[in-house]
């Protein structure tokens, strides 16, 4: 349990530090779990020199798509979009600091599928993003 | 009332084998999610084991004797089924893969050579997806029109608006004998009366209701009536429709192929009898054998006493909830539902309160349990919903209510 629900999760969950929709914004992305209703907005300012200058995410789910998406915004934060196509679900993992099976995966997921669909300017998010 | 005191849930409990098993060392298994699917007994698994072991063989034309073996247990079964809705003859249950299929059975062969353009189809708001999207598909394809009863403030089906709704002269009434979500039994006998006088046909699901009350096809003049096996601690993959001989004669074939026709020649074919008609192809034989003991397991114990069983815990699980400051269950009160209790923890989402449950062993389900339209309308977009059947026990729902408390912990 300490290990699926560890403080920082919880933190994020309540006390979020990058929820809200930018507007303006130059990339904009929503995207829903179809297995638990969840629901993510990604939206994104760039700056003259091609990095991440501000985002921000809202939507609703529980504390780990929601903590996920917390945290994945903040590590966004003056990358290059090259560099944000790049992250993979071993990144989100690796902010979360917990192992979770493939129920609560989609979860964790959801929000760098939303990002990365938005970033490569899909129609459509799809799971291929987050392999 | 004597047979409630006859039922002994510890002694039906010793039936299913998977109910002694842990989820992780040290956690015993409390399953509360029989609304999604029920556990089933030895004697369903050891009917199926024996078929295969045994009697194996396709049905129907093969003249050897493991052929007419199978024919009669697969037949054997359809009779079981159709005693237990106390439908008037075998013939008028027809096996399909589960309700839904059953649904869109009744939407494409009945629905589409019977309603046209600007023809109303009445739902509920309460409705799972399965009796929902058949009619929206077939309301785009051919210009029905899907209106809906409401669900009252108090969870039940508003009558006064049904009322008011057959005044539009409805072709077809397609309503949940029992919400899936809010466990609400709606007055099926009144709904079909009231269909009939306006003129309509009547659709009922029973994917809830068949399980978990006793249902007679007759008493309730039901026209068609969808149920699913592993909902009634039969195996998955089979269910059935249940139709009036008159309708199903007048239906075209669903699906073409083997076994649903008479004779067939290079350009034409001419189709068997109900029920053949409807199951083209070799079905799911050993599943209808384990339906049919199913049914049989179910009625052995006798449906009054699995209804009084489960209203027993429904009372005293909706009496402990309440109890947990934070929680909100959504429902009528328990004389109008059956064992299904969905809710909402004030701060926590149903999927952390579903895996902080798991994690005591509890499980239940989170989400929107396929009645998305109903979750909008209560402004929620998941609820976390515990459900029970005749092997739960009153100790399983204090487990339950400590397992809340636990995720309150974690959370506040």
């Amino acid at each position: 349990m300490d290990d699926l629900y560890r403080e920082q999760i919880i933190e994020r969950y309540k006390n979020p530090q990058y929820r809200g929709r930018l507007n303006p914004h130059d990339i904009a992305f929503e995207d829903d779990n179809p297995v638990c209703g969840d629901h993510i907005g990604i939206t994104i300012r760039i700056d003259e020199n091609g990095h991440v200058a501000e985002a921000a995410f809202d939507g609703h789910g529980c504390a780990i798509s929601q903590a996920s998406a917390d945290l994945l915004i903040e590590s966004i934060h003056g990358k290059t979009l090259d560099e944000v196509k790049a992250l993979t679900k071993n990144d989100v993992l690796e902010l979360l600091g917990i192992e979770l099976g493939p129920v609560r995966l989609k979860c964790a997921l959801l929000p760098l599928k939303a990002l990365k669909a938005g970033v490569y300017g899909l129609g459509e998010a799809n799971d291929d993003l987050v392999e | 009332m004597s047979v409630q005191r006859a039922f002994d849930v510890n002694k039906i409990r010793e039936d299913f084998p998977i109910l002694n098993r842990e989820v992780r060392a040290g956690v015993p298994l409390i399953y509360l999610d029989s609304t999604a699917t029920a556990q089933k007994p030895n004697v369903v698994i050891d009917i199926m084991n024996t078929f295969y072991r045994n009697s194996n063989s396709n049905i129907h034309r093969g003249v050897h004797k493991l052929a007419e073996e199978a024919t009669a247990l697969y037949e054997k079964g359809r009779d079981q089924v159709a005693n237990f809705i106390n439908a008037p003859s075998s013939r008028l249950v027809v096996f399909t893969r589960n309700t839904t299929e059953a649904i869109n059975l009744v939407a494409y062969s009945w629905a589409r050579n019977n309603l046209k353009t600007g023809d109303v189809i009445i739902l509920t708001e309460m409705e799972h997806h399965s009796n929902l999207v058949p009619w929206q598909i077939l309301s785009q394809e051919r210009g029905t029109r899907l209106e809906f009863v409401p669900v009252t403030s108090d969870f039940m089906f508003d009558m006064d608006v049904y009322h008011q709704l057959l005044r539009m002269e409805p072709k077809l009434v397609a309503f949940t004998h029992m919400s899936n979500v809010l466990g609400t039994i709606t007055p099926a006998e009144e709904i079909i009366r009231l269909a009939h006088q306006a003129g309509a046909i009547t659709l009922v699901d029973g994917a809830q209701s068949v399980p978990h009350l006793p249902v007679d096809v007759q008493a309730l003049d039901i026209d068609f009536l969808a149920f699913s096996a592993h909902k009634m601690v039969g195996p998955t993959g089979i269910g059935a429709l249940y139709g009036k001989l008159a309708l199903l004669e007048s239906m075209p074939p669903f699906m073409g192929g083997g076994d649903m026709i008479k004779t067939v020649h290079l350009q034409s074919f001419s189709t068997n009898e109900v029920p053949y008609k409807f199951e083209a192809g070799t079905p799911a034989v050993a599943e209808t054998i384990g339906f049919g003991a199913a049914t049989k397991y179910l009625s052995d114990i006798g449906m009054d006493a699995v209804a009084a069983h489960e209203h027993e815990v429904i009372e005293y699980v909706l009496e402990r909830l309440e109890e947990i400051p934070g929680v909100r269950v959504l429902g009528p009160s328990a004389k109008y539902k059956g064992g299904v209790a969905s809710f909402v923890l004030n701060g926590v989402h149903p999927h952390d309160v579903a895996q902080i449950l798991d994690h005591e062993g509890v499980a239940v389900r989170a989400g929107h349990h396929c009645a998305q339209p109903l979750h909008e309308k209560c402004g929620l977009s998941a609820t976390t919903r515990a459900s029970f059947y005749l092997y739960n026990t009153i100790e399983e729902v204090d487990h339950l209510v400590k397992a809340i408390y636990k995720v309150k912990e974690i959370f506040d």
